[in-house]
């Protein structure tokens, strides 16, 4: 596990045993120093968020087994519950610093975890997945219909510089609401790998792997279960807190399924089985959205691509990929997997160009308006009427394609032979 | 040539994978057009969007503002939603664009009205100024009227006014049925509606006030169903975009032939859809200068729009030219970019339209005060059809800014 | 209010048993293989837009047959070419594998054909009214999704229950291993059923484009609904599936029809409501407003209370 190796517990000190914990803390605070265009702020506070929310989901889905369609309840919810507390400490003007509303969509959070969790935890598997559905669907349906809770289609907002100043801050720039979300994300992640710890998160594992086996130890799996899923629901919470705070709004998107879809590919891109996988997932997820979409109208089915190719190919996540990697690195034999890198890589990096290229003109004919055949591309301008371009990319990505393939026998032998080695070594 | 100190600059943003754009004075002056552009009402926003590019397009012709920047308008995807608008608003003023337009959804734009003000009191070295062209809920120009906000069209209290004196002067309507959108604009037009008609006409008893979830409905037949069995006389409906689309269908497809007074029957296939069985009989109200055309400027403007997008386009709402027309005047009347000198500048500003009507953008709640007009459905006098369908709207009645006009409650705050 | 009634049941039909069409494939699919498809609705609106290129070339009618069968092969493929390999990361790894193949279809057909509705409509000769009763008109292409949809519910029961094919599939429901032993291609039989169920989808997809429009979102609009009927029917039952989708058309539908609300009852029952408590939401919504939510509590309370299903033999 990525942090669990580094924080192996040891005779270290405190500081060396904590060091990637340091270190994150150091990039947060630094960051917005660095990146500091509006834009930037934005981001960071999205990717903050989505960092909670993912991990948090990931206590089910990764820790526990338990495949929820309907995470963004707990998150939806759990905003409804913050803003409610801005707006009414706000008008009634008692005493509530901001940084402690979230707070308040975490207990949302976790008393409606207790509630749905109740009757949904009974069981892994099919039916927990159907029931999170049914749920999912049945609040967000409401959250349209009790308008005097949710606000409606349009949802409920409030001022967040309304409230109690804390320690002179009102909030009101978007960089001290992002050292205030930074610092619950740290705190939240925190706890989360603490919870990851515990006897109970060490069972959620058991309950996950062998429920039967789980049981003869003398744990009952339904609770252990309702427990980590209460924990998610806490944890959603405070994420909906957080974006309740940052946005100054929440409506039915923020409970409804394509929040819920979201969490889940953030989560299974980055790696469900690693504790860093979700926070790597909503990182690379958040900035594809953001970034991508400033360059490419059909991002969305370019991440749907990169998940479809993780779930087939690379069930482990893009943290996986990188762990496979971290034994080779620590007996410093990553020089000899360059070459074969290189080798795969080129062509795979013209098959991705091709195959981009060819879904780029695609979508361009579909949107272009008459008259137009020119589309920029790549730095270039590309003619959609005539063949070549459609020919040179479709090359690009068939003969791309095949001399990746043939290359791939020969990376799986290095990085074979590579772990074998590094094996060697951590045996010894 | 980069200067070291830009350099370092640059390299610290690119290390933290952002390229944020310096803006620089001859840049072009852009606006950021928030509206959906994906979803059931997409037709709606890229239509809108393509017709304030295209009247850009025209003022960039004839020399741009400030004695030669472009105007630029750059689209924004909000999915008909108030959260992704604010979402979309954070990347507007993050990439320095002073200036934005939205129309669709009155639920968007109270988000929108309340965010740009609290936004422009926090970073007023960054504020932005917020022109409606389309969201019609009255209470943007009164109880939340702001500073920063400008509305291009006529308020739904004013189109309702012209509607129910049309409605008023039949005098055998007996039974009318009201359905809309379940969001602020279909609540609003429904309250105009019962409290013009309880005003005007007291013996016209309401069947049914029916509210459905917006762009959710896709076969309208059991509200048809429900509307036929009320024994309603005619239809009073706000809708739009594609909720208008599938209520004229099943409307058409159950043979469902009393009128519907409507905003938003017309264009983006609805005219297509309502076809034969709706001639003469359904109406609605807008600014409508096309049938027939009012000034020959406007004819050359629409002809010149269609043979643009080989007529499978038309200019549905011209309210956007105006938009676009008096912001420009609004820059070069300020000589400055300046959100708070460009609002200076709007307030009180008259303009005389393509189509020959003097509209004044009142100064007290920053509501547009221009005449309005009731068409009628039809395929005989059209000029302009709609849709390619042969069908279009044509003007049956005008009301005079000065008899459309509304008083305000609107308390406004200035900076 | 007859009249209410008469047309209330008529467009519940028409709904339930277009729901009706993507559920069998679905149940069919899920008995055999364990697999929720999450997909399948997406596939529903790929036949849709398939018959929408087709039909502006072709006409309606070829697209009514070309377009299921493009459907049928593009599920074939996916079961074949993905499904298969996922299958050893367990049950699971599959069903967020449908999930991101329902993400990439939604996405592929924005890529393609754009986000705005499209202009699919049915043919002239079902664009007329059927019959008039109490001067509301029943179109014909209502009555032509019913008869398609009726057929189909026929066809396949035949074929389940009356030819070998059917046999095989049905004991490869219950019993893949000894099928396999017997020397039948399991395999074979999955792809063909995953085909075949996707093809039914593509048809549903088909007919009901030009009613409920063809759009990016329709997909969605149906998604969760066809797994309340699985579930509600009983996974792999046919005719459970068949009725639990008339319950579902007809209680959406009629749902509509009904203005009630609690309150009502109370002030029936003589008891004053305030209105402007801050609970009062829950008494002044009406039956209309709730339709969307009933569904979905349905789906819940039997996966709760009876995982079976009304008419299903095994648990979800």
């Amino acid at each position: 596990m990525a942090v669990a190796n580094t924080a192996a517990p040891g005779r270290s000190s405190f500081l060396r045993r904590n060091a990637i914990w340091w270190a994150a803390l150091v990039l947060v605070v630094l960051l917005p120093q660095v990146a500091r265009s509006g834009t930037a702020i934005a981001v960071l506070n999205q990717m903050c968020i989505m960092v909670i929310f993912s991990l948090s989901y990931n206590m089910l889905l990764g820790q526990g087994g338990m495949l929820s369609f309907g995470h963004a309840v707990y998150f939806g919810l759990g905003g409804y519950f913050a803003m409610h507390l801005i707006q009414l400490a706000g008008g009634a003007g008692f005493f509530m610093p901001l940084p402690l509303t979230p707070i308040a969509g975490g207990l949302a959070g976790l008393f409606f975890g207790l509630l749905f969790g109740s009757f949904s935890t009974n069981r892994a598997g099919t039916v927990f997945a159907m029931i999170s559905l049914g749920i999912g669907e049945m609040i967000a349906a409401s959250s349209l219909i009790f308008v005097k809770f949710s606000g409606g289609e349009e949802g409920i907002t409030a001022d967040r510089t309304d409230l109690t100043p804390f320690f002179g801050h009102r909030f009101g720039s978007e960089v001290e609401v992002y050292y205030l979300i930074a610092g619950w994300m740290m705190l939240s992640a925190w706890l989360m790998y603490r919870f990851s710890r515990t006897p109970l998160g060490r069972m959620a594992n058991a309950v996950r792997d062998n429920p039967e086996r789980a049981e003869f130890v003398g744990y009952s799996q339904r609770r252990v279960r309702l427990l980590s899923f209460m924990a998610a629901g806490f944890f959603a919470g405070i994420a909906g807190g957080l974006f309740a705070l940052n946005y100054e709004i929440v409506t039915e998107e923020t409970v409804n399924l394509v929040t819920s879809g979201i969490v889940l590919l953030q989560a299974y891109i980055g790696g469900v089985g690693f504790f860093a996988g979700p926070i790597v997932g909503a990182v690379v997820y958040t900035l594809l959205q953001t970034l991508l979409s400033n360059y490419t109208e059909i991002w969305a089915f370019y991440v749907g691509l990169i998940f479809v190719a993780t779930v087939m190919y690379a069930p482990t996540g893009l943290t996986g990929i990188i762990m496979m990697h971290l034994p080779i690195y620590r007996v410093r034999k990553l020089r000899t997997l360059a070459l074969p890198y290189l080798k795969v890589g080129v062509p795979a990096l013209c098959c991705a160009i091709g195959v981009i290229g060819m879904l780029e003109l695609l979508h361009y004919l579909s949107v272009r308006a008459v008259g137009q055949s020119t589309k920029r591309l790549f730095w270039m301008s590309l003619n959609v009427e005539q063949p070549t371009p459609w020919i040179v990319f479709g090359l690009l990505a068939v003969g791309g394609f095949f001399v990746a393939r043939r290359m791939a026998p020969a990376l799986v032998a290095a990085w074979e032979a590579a772990s074998a080695q590094a094996q060697g070594r951590g045996e010894r | 040539m980069i200067d070291r100190r830009q350099f370092t600059r640059l390299a610290a943003v690119l290390a933290a994978g952002l390229v944020a754009f310096p803006t620089l004075a001859a840049d072009p002056v852009r606006i950021g057009f928030i509206d959906p552009l994906s979803g059931p009402f997409a037709a709606v926003g890229t239509s809108g969007l393509r017709q304030a590019q295209f009247t850009a397009d025209e003022i960039n012709k004839a020399g741009g503002v400030l004695g030669g920047r472009k105007l630029v308008v750059v689209g924004f995807d909000n999915k008909i939603s108030p959260k992704e608008s604010l979402i979309q608003l954070k990347r507007v003023i993050g990439d320095g664009i002073q200036f934005i337009m939205q129309g669709n959804s009155s639920g968007v734009a109270n988000a929108l009205i309340d965010a740009v003000a609290k936004h422009n009191e926090r970073e007023p070295d960054k504020r932005v100024l917020y022109l409606n062209y389309s969201a019609v809920d009255p209470s943007l120009t009164n109880e939340k009227c702001s500073y920063w906000h400008f509305r291009f069209d006529a308020n739904a209290d004013m189109k309702m006014n012209a509607l129910t004196d049309v409605i008023a002067a039949n005098k055998k309507m007996k039974k009318i049925y009201i359905i809309g959108q379940d969001y602020s604009f279909g609540k609003a037009v429904a309250a105009a509606a019962v409290r013009d008609l309880s005003l005007k006409r007291p013996d016209i008893e309401i069947v049914g006030n029916e509210l459905h979830p917006i762009g959710k409905v896709k076969d309208f037949s059991p509200y048809i169903a429900k509307i036929k069995a009320s024994g309603a006389q005619a239809v009073i409906t706000g809708n739009w975009g594609a909720d208008m689309l599938n209520l004229s269908k099943a409307a058409s497809d159950a043979g469902l032939e009393i009128p519907f007074y409507t905003y938003y029957a017309a264009g983006n296939g609805i005219t297509k859809a309502i076809g034969a069985g709706g001639v003469g009989k359904v109406r609605l109200v807008h600014e409508g200068p096309s049938n027939p055309p009012l000034t020959d400027a406007w004819r050359n403007l629409e002809k010149r729009y269609e043979a643009k997008y080989n007529d499978k386009e038309n200019f549905t709402q011209p309210r956007i030219s105006n938009t676009v027309h008096m912001l420009a005047n609004a820059i070069n009347k300020a000589k400055s970019t300046d959100p708070a000198k460009v609002a200076a500048a709007l307030e009180g500003m008259r303009y005389t339209t393509i189509w020959g009507d003097v509209v004044t953008m009142r100064a007290s709640d920053h509501q547009l005060q221009m005449p309005i007009r009731i068409s009628v459905h039809t395929n005989k006098g059209i000029e302009f059809d709609m849709d390619h369908s042969g069908y279009g709207l044509l003007t049956e009645s005008e009301v005079s800014a000065h008899v459309a006009s509304t008083p305000t409650t609107c308390k406004m705050k200035r900076p | 209010m007859l009249e209410l009634i008469v047309f209330s049941l008529l467009n519940g039909l028409v709904y339930g048993l277009l729901l009706f069409m993507l559920s069998s494939g679905l149940t069919l699919i899920f008995s055999m293989m364990g697999v929720l498809n999450f997909a399948h609705a997406s596939l529903y609106m790929l036949g849709a837009y398939f018959a929408y290129s087709i039909s502006a070339k072709v006409g309606f009618w070829p697209g009514l047959v070309i377009a299921p069968v493009l459907v049928g092969v593009v599920g074939a493929l996916i079961e074949r070419y993905g499904l298969r390999n996922v299958h050893r990361y367990g049950h699971v790894a599959e069903l967020i594998f449908t999930f991101g193949i329902a993400f990439l279809i939604e996405e592929s057909i924005q890529l393609i054909w754009g986000k705005q509705t499209m202009d699919y409509r049915e043919p002239e000769i079902l664009s007329v009214p059927l019959f008039t009763l109490w001067g509301t008109d029943f179109p014909a292409y209502k009555a032509f999704m019913l008869a398609v949809s009726i057929g189909i519910f026929i066809a396949l029961l035949l074929v389940l229950t009356r030819t070998r094919v059917g046999l095989i599939i049905q004991a490869a429901i219950t019993h893949p291993n000894q099928v396999a032993m017997l020397g039948h291609n399991v395999p074979l039989v999955f792809t063909g059923v995953f085909g075949v169920g996707s093809a039914l989808a593509g048809l549903a997809g088909v007919i009901a484009g030009p009613a409920l429009g063809t759009f990016p979102g329709m997909a969605a609009v149906l998604g969760s609904i066809v797994f309340v009927v699985i579930v509600v029917g009983g996974l792999g039952s046919l005719w459970g599936a068949f009725l639990a989708s008339l319950l579902i058309g007809m209680l959406q539908t009629f749902a509509v029809a009904v203005d009630y609300s609690l309150e009502d009852l109370f002030a029936e029952i003589g008891i004053s409501t305030s209105k402007t408590s801050a609970l009062s939401d829950l008494y002044t919504v009406t039956v209309a407003q709730i339709g969307p939510i009933l569904p979905y509590l349905l789906l819940v309370l039997i996966l709760i209370f009876r995982p079976t299903g009304l008419f299903g033999k095994r648990e979800v």
